[in-house]
């Protein structure tokens, strides 16, 4: 069997446009989280994480690229470009590409948007990604709701074990837009605020927009300082409800304890867990259930929410990376908006930045269908 | 586990409102269009679950076409099995999707509702299966251009191999303006096809 690192990564978002500014940022609690008013996207004003247009814009100019992008095209490229230089990886047909993504260039659907409505298609998007770049093999597009941004670092993990590719580019990448925001607001889980994940005063999400990548590789040369090893990882169902999670969290449950066992590791082993954390009272409360049966209960926990909003298919990549460089320095960054535990079994939530040995962390996710993905990764060192 | 020896143990095809499973006929409904053809199927295969009704038509495709595969493997048994479900298709939940965007796109006339809302995720369809059949597995949902036989090949053996899943249901469930099409197939350790790259493509294309 292959071993598998998370290699060269970016993050284009509102609170920077690379990973080292990015964690900068988080450690100094900054948040992208603010009041937006725009009709274009929603008649009341709301809580957003939204790139700023003219910082994209201006980055995105610089590559010298001709053609016509749509936002999601450019930030996704934006991302990817910066790790495929970084590698120095050539792209043959040994080395593959995966997007995560659930609504892609959804906003295309907009008869006010001058895109054509074909560009809604995520084969097409997976497709414009492919050619910007020249990469040889066929585009992988996943689309499994709020866990596809984790769960594609472990296709790509089995990809490489089962011999398929070498290497594999990951780029995650969802952006907020009138559909999604109308949409969560049926379901009345927007929160008026900037979220709370695990607070008692918590009231619901914000959405985000992001794009991240990662390189995952199965060789050991050539990694950046920050580099991780997938160890283990696992996604199970819940078997229970299409849009609500398991009163007893029983497929994150499941996932944590199969993740473990392919990692051979037990809650001891775990310095620290990147939880979902939305901040809907129920995702939280199922969450809080799910690592209190597996004893984890007290490790240091946070859910980078209040810092991005829920970034959706890109979310679970986004945090992964953020736990990468946690590691890298030896810190625990706080769970933003956190001021009182609100769930009712205990959980160890981070509340201020803090120096601590790290090796080994636990990513979970979960999401609309009962699907939750549970990953562990352990710092690789020199 | 030697994945050379996986093979398909059965499949079952819904396309040009006819429903086939392995060889066989299991009707065929010329003329009549997709909802009508759907709630005759869903008649006809026994299927008896209120819930289906409510479903979006990728999710009732979805759902029908796995319930022929694995009704009788899961009334056979007692224990819940690990089935793993690896679906793919081109369209996404767009159907769906431009049903959410019509509702929200006047704004004199704004109506979005959750229970439309809900089915714009193309792996809803595999949360429904798994609720049916007590499914605490592994999901994943892929979109390509067209139906990838070698992703789907390396994927579902992948997952037997690292003991993932004891068994995969694999395939494509596709909905959109045009036509509708599900073809979905069991790698198992059972079986009498075995499980490579030239008969997935050869039960895909033959109809």
């Amino acid at each position: 069997m292959n071993r598998t690192y998370l290699s060269y990564n970016n993050i284009i978002s509102s609170v920077g446009f690379d990973s080292p500014t990015v964690v900068k940022n988080i450690h100094e609690r900054l948040s992208g989280i603010s009041l937006i008013e725009d009709k274009n996207l929603f008649p009341d004003p709301f809580y957003a994480s939204i790139i700023n247009s003219d910082h994209l814009k201006k980055a995105f100019d610089k590559l010298g690229s001709n053609g016509e992008y749509t936002r999601l095209e450019q930030m996704m490229i934006l991302s990817l470009d910066k790790i495929i230089t970084a590698s120095g990886i050539e792209l043959t047909d040994r080395v593959g590409l995966i997007l995560s993504t659930t609504k892609g260039n959804i906003d295309s659907l907009d008869p006010r948007n001058p895109m054509p409505t074909e560009r809604a298609y995520l084969g097409t998007l997976g497709h414009i990604v492919k050619n910007y770049f020249g990469f040889t093999t066929e585009p992988i597009v996943l689309s499994n709701a709020c866990v596809s941004g984790i769960l594609a670092i472990s296709v790509a993990k089995r990809y490489i074990s089962q011999g398929t590719f070498d290497q594999v580019f990951i780029v995650g990448g969802d952006i907020v837009s009138n559909f999604i925001l109308s949409g969560f607001n049926s379901f009345q889980a927007l929160s008026s605020q900037p979220c709370k994940p695990y607070c008692k005063q918590r009231s619901g999400i914000n959405i985000g927009e992001v794009a991240a990548s990662v390189l995952v590789n199965k060789d050991r040369n050539n990694l950046p300082p920050e580099a991780v090893e997938v160890l283990g990882e696992a996604s199970c169902n819940d078997a229970n409800h299409i849009s609500g999670p398991s009163r007893t969290g029983e497929g994150l449950y499941r996932s944590i304890l199969s993740a473990f066992k392919e990692a051979n590791v037990g809650p001891r082993d775990i310095d620290y867990i990147s939880a979902h954390g939305t901040a809907t009272i129920f995702n939280d409360e199922m969450e809080a259930i799910a690592l209190n049966r597996l004893g984890l209960e007290t490790v240091p926990l946070n859910s980078l929410k209040g810092y991005f909003g829920h970034t959706l298919g890109a979310s679970g990549l986004l945090e992964t990376i953020i736990g990468m460089h946690s590691l890298y320095h030896n810190t625990l960054y706080p769970s933003q908006g956190f001021n009182e535990l609100g769930v009712s079994q205990p959980l160890n939530i981070i509340t201020a930045p803090m120096a601590k040995n790290l090796n080994c962390f636990l990513k979970t996710a979960s999401g609309f269908g009962g699907c939750n993905t549970a990953a562990v990764f352990k710092k690789v060192g020199s | 586990m030697n994945a050379t020896h996986l093979k398909i143990k059965e499949y079952c095809r819904i396309s040009n409102n006819r429903v086939l499973w392995n060889d066989k006929l299991l009707m065929e409904e010329p003329g009549s269009d997709f909802s009508t053809f759907i709630k005759l199927a869903y008649k006809k295969m026994e299927t008896n679950y209120p819930k289906f009704f409510k479903m979006d038509d990728l999710s009732k495709l979805g759902f029908l076409a796995a319930d022929i595969l694995l009704k009788p493997m899961i009334r056979d048994s007692e224990i819940s099995k690990n089935i793993a479900l690896v679906f793919s298709n081109s369209a996404s939940s767009l159907q769906t999707d431009r049903k959410h965007q019509e509702s929200i796109v006047d704004r004199e006339n704004y109506f979005p509702s959750p229970a439309v809302f809900v089915y714009t995720l193309p792996n809803i369809c595999l949360g429904e299966i798994s609720i049916k059949h007590r499914l605490y597995s592994e999901n994943s949902f892929f979109i390509f251009n067209h139906f990838n036989a070698a992703y789907l090949h390396d994927y579902a053996t992948g997952l037997i191999k690292a003991e993932k899943a004891d068994e995969v249901l694999c395939g494509w469930i596709n909905c959109d303006v045009e036509d509708y099409e599900a073809f979905l197939y069991l790698v198992s350790t059972e079986g009498s096809i075995a499980h490579n790259k030239e008969e997935i493509i050869k039960l895909y294309t033959s109809r």
